[in-house]
């Protein structure tokens, strides 16, 4: 039905053309759902733009043909294009927070949508909006529909979203990662409801994700994109179960099965990570204190923060972020915290590393107690003996200042190395040691991608000669084969230097490649603690079966 | 050339902005004229023996009557104009300078630690900076100017004149650097880079002067430059309400006050030549100004 045929896509900027997509072919069937791959900068996206016409100025079709059933696409005028965005295509975006007007009810925003594309009248609309609701799964629908997009979750109002696309019988949808942004219990809510709609309407999706796990549940077809061109498309079955193209079997070695332990991901050498010779500071860091093990206990941690102010006069409730925790994390182990978004991850992480005050409870690194946030003296101890790998490398690292003295501040700050040159010596040598070019320190962090970047955190945490480190989120901003990467990275530096790790991740897969113990956090309360296959092939608390069954997994075997 | 021309952006987009081009060049020429008055100006405006009475309102060099020597004519002490607008010039660059120096330093200072701190410390700098605002600039200039006058000696009130009209106008100014300042600031907090460097437990003016105020310098040079025209502006509002400098040591605003006074009786060019010029002082600082944002903000460009 969709026939997408040798086409190229091309942004002109004063720099020359940029090829963002190079003869792209691909095919979609009605009630199909065709998974689309690929990392960032793939051009995933721009496909999907192409196709309902909404390139990005100036990008433009160079050549190339898009034909929908039988209609030409490029041949369209504007209006035509127009009628056939909404009527025949439809799009459903990433962030269900930004794709409702948030001024608007819902109701009104289905009907100015139905009416948009047909003569329905009022109330003819309206009875049509109700019933859209009840089919995608909203219960009393009737009065659901006068609400406005804020009064529904995130989830809710994903399916929202959904049935404004469904709501004019489109032939194709659209689905620009559509479940990034939600949890994983709403994420398999809403691919059941895609796949549902491919199913009774006969609805062609092109679902773009860079999740291989969600194209292994639900797509029947993928095409796998790297750099603007195709690499591999056929059945998912064949493509991610027999892949053919030595980038897809790279792909799908980099992604971390949820039913197993790796002890190291598969992954090729990649230009300009290059381990060279780092022996100066893994001497440097063997010499420390580093080979002490240091464990770390929480015991009731409970932290609250200011509620909503319901009252001039009284104060506010408290919001509970964590209800006492109680966690005992090993010398020289991995702890894995996993939680959905809000669970309280983050906070535990700030609570330890002082930049949050808890309210009660006791922090225990290796048996000094540690005061609480704002009465933690800068010159405490644990400055130095805690350190932390952030979520975004992007904004983890200071953009005006140079590599080198970013690495140099910890050998600076704790007065480890008093010479300028020796400084930046050790700093040269750990960027080899954590697999970068030791060049790297007279550069500026706009001038690494992200997975380099994440290298140069971990390098500087390291010079701070930590015990304990605390990783929030270290690889969800990356792409899969760099994830693969950094894991491989970090399990390496804590088998070296005995590090302590407390690993925090929404991905229960990346955890489980990752840690030896595992703790499940929800609403601030843990639900779960144990050891990590224990807990992985036999869960305790319901709430964490529910969590391991509802993450897209890579099924062992295809079915032929 | 690719990588120059990436690295260079600015540059790239300056040369292809027309409007950027020639506010800088009639800026810098502005600006050079003030720097080097003392070696180009006819006479020292300053100085009553270098002009003479007997060369009073002559025309400029254009009209009948005129004196070729004086291009654009004379005012009533026969004062050469283009002598007396380039001191002029000089003055209201210093003192728009020196305001916006002790107003960028106040403000980024308090905003940078509001944003810093925040809680009550960040309130009770910026209820001021409101109550600042709540007041005109010309309000507080008479303020300050009254407080000067009834606490100086009647002595030194008059060589303080320039000292007292600079604090007035840098007082009205700061506000606006400290609510930018905090505002980038806030920002800058949530930034990991931030966090870790707090968390590393470096010293709370590292933190900010080291890591924060390196990150927020794009919108604080942007407002440097609008605010230095502001400077001038009301720098010259004053003299021009008389709280200013006196006529014997004129700025650009105590010229078109002066000025004023013949606009009625023909003698057009007092008043109407020093005022064309602040304009265009005016009128091409904030267009660089404007340009500057371009530059700092991508989405703009």
């Amino acid at each position: 039905m969709l026939t997408i045929k040798d086409l190229t896509v091309k942004f002109p900027s004063r720099f020359g053309d940029f090829t963002a997509i190079e003869d792209v072919d691909m095919t979609i069937k009605p009630g199909e759902i065709h998974g689309l791959v690929g990392e960032s900068g793939a051009g995933k996206s721009t496909v999907g733009a192409a196709v309902i016409g909404l390139l990005q100025a100036p990008g433009f079709v160079a050549h190339g043909s898009l034909t929908l059933g039988d209609t030409d696409l490029r041949d369209l005028t504007v209006a035509q294009a127009h009628k056939v965005r909404g009527d025949r295509i439809s799009m459903i975006f990433q962030d269900p927070q930004t794709s409702l007007n948030p001024l608007m009810t819902i109701e009104d925003q289905l009907i100015e949508t139905i009416q948009a594309h047909s003569d329905a009248s009022e109330s003819a609309a309206r009875k049509r909006a109700v019933d859209l609701l009840e089919e995608i799964g909203i219960e009393n629908a009737a009065q659901r529909i006068k609400a406005y997009p804020h009064q529904f979750s995130g989830g809710m109002r994903q399916r929202v979203v959904i049935a404004l696309a469904i709501s004019t019988d489109p032939e194709l949808i659209i689905a620009d990662e559509p479940t990034t942004a939600l949890d994983v219990a709403v994420q398999s809510q809403v691919l059941d409801l895609i796949q549902r709609l491919a199913k009774e309407r006969q609805i062609a999706f092109m679902l773009i994700t860079h999740d291989i796990g969600v194209i292994a549940q639900v797509a029947n077809r993928v095409t796998v994109m790297r750099k603007g061109r195709v690499m591999e498309t056929g059945d998912t079955a064949q493509v991610l179960g027999a892949p053919k193209h030595p980038y897809t079997k790279a792909l799908m070695d980099a992604v971390p099965p949820l039913d197993r332990k790796l002890d190291r991901f598969r992954v090729p050498d990649v230009d300009g990570t290059v381990a060279a010779d780092g022996d100066v500071a893994e001497n440097w860091l063997l010499e420390g204190q580093q080979h002490e093990r240091t464990g770390m206990s929480l015991n009731n941690l409970t932290v609250q923060f200011a509620g909503p102010r319901t009252s001039l006069f009284r104060k506010p409730l408290p919001y509970v972020a964590l209800d006492e925790v109680t966690l005992n994390i090993k010398p020289g182990s991995i702890m894995g915290l996993v939680g959905e978004s809000g669970s309280g991850k983050s906070t535990l992480a700030k609570a330890i590393t002082g930049l949050v005050t808890p309210s009660s409870g006791e922090m225990v690194l290796g048996g000094t107690e540690l005061p609480y946030g704002k009465s933690r003296s800068r010159h405490h101890p644990s400055r130095q003996l805690v350190q932390m790998v952030f979520q975004d490398p992007y904004s983890s690292l200071n953009s005006r200042h140079r590599i080198g003295d970013i690495l140099a501040e910890p050998l600076w700050l704790y007065g480890f190395v008093k010479e300028a040159a020796e400084r930046e010596k050790l700093a040269a040598s750990m960027l080899s040691l954590v697999g970068m070019q030791p060049d790297a320190i007279t550069k500026y962090p706009h001038q690494f991608s992200g997975g380099q970047r994440q290298r140069i955190a971990v390098a500087r945490a390291l010079l701070a000669r930590p015990r304990f480190l605390i990783c929030d989120e270290p690889t969800s901003a990356l792409d899969v084969s760099i994830q693969a990467e950094i894991l491989n990275l970090l399990k390496d530096l804590q088998s070296k230097f005995g590090l302590t790790i407390l690993f925090i991740s929404h991905n229960l897969a990346v955890v489980r490649q990752m840690a030896d113990d595992i703790a499940v956090l929800r609403n601030g309360m843990i639900e779960e603690v144990g050891e990590t296959s224990a807990v992985y092939t036999t869960p305790q608390a319901g709430y964490t079966k529910s969590l391991l069954e509802l993450t897209p997994v890579m099924p062992t075997s295809w079915p032929a | 050339m690719i990588e120059f021309l990436k690295k260079y952006e600015g540059l790239w987009l300056f040369v292809h902005s027309p409007a950027a081009m020639i506010a800088a060049f009639v800026a810098a020429l502005i600006m050079l004229g003030a720097v080097f008055a003392p070696w180009l100006a006819l006479v020292n405006p300053y100085d009553l023996s270098s002009f003479s009475l007997f060369d009073g309102l002559l025309p400029p060099a254009w009209q009948d009557g005129a004196n070729p020597k004086y291009l654009l004519g004379t005012d009533d002490q026969g004062r050469d104009m283009i002598s007396s607008i380039l001191y002029g010039a000089r003055l209201s660059l210093v003192i728009g300078l020196s305001a916006l120096t002790i107003a960028a330093v106040l403000g980024v200072g308090l905003g940078l630690a509001a944003g810093y701190y925040g809680g009550r410390f960040d309130a009770i700098v910026m209820r001021i900076a409101d109550v600042q605002l709540a007041l005109p600039a010309i309000l507080t200039a008479l303020l300050i100017d009254g407080i000067a006058r009834g606490i100086l000696p009647a002595a030194i009130q008059q060589d303080l004149r320039v000292a007292v009209l600079t604090f007035a106008i840098a007082l009205s100014l700061w506000v606006n650097f400290a609510r930018t300042a905090r505002a980038s600031t806030f920002v800058q907090m949530n930034k990991e880079y931030v966090q870790a460097a707090i968390m590393m437990g470096q010293r709370p003016t590292r933190v900010m002067f080291v890591h924060i105020l390196p990150n927020i310098l794009g919108p604080l040079l942007v407002i440097m430059t609008v605010d230095l025209a502001s400077a001038i502006l009301l720098e010259a509002t004053l003299s021009f309400l008389g709280i200013g400098l006196p006529a014997d040591s004129p700025s650009l605003g105590t010229l078109i006050r002066i000025g004023m006074q013949f606009l009625l009786s023909g003698e057009w060019w007092i008043l109407w030549i020093p005022t064309l010029f602040l304009v265009a002082l005016v009128v091409s600082i904030n267009i660089l100004g404007d340009f500057l944002r371009v530059i700092f903000n991508p989405r703009l460009r």
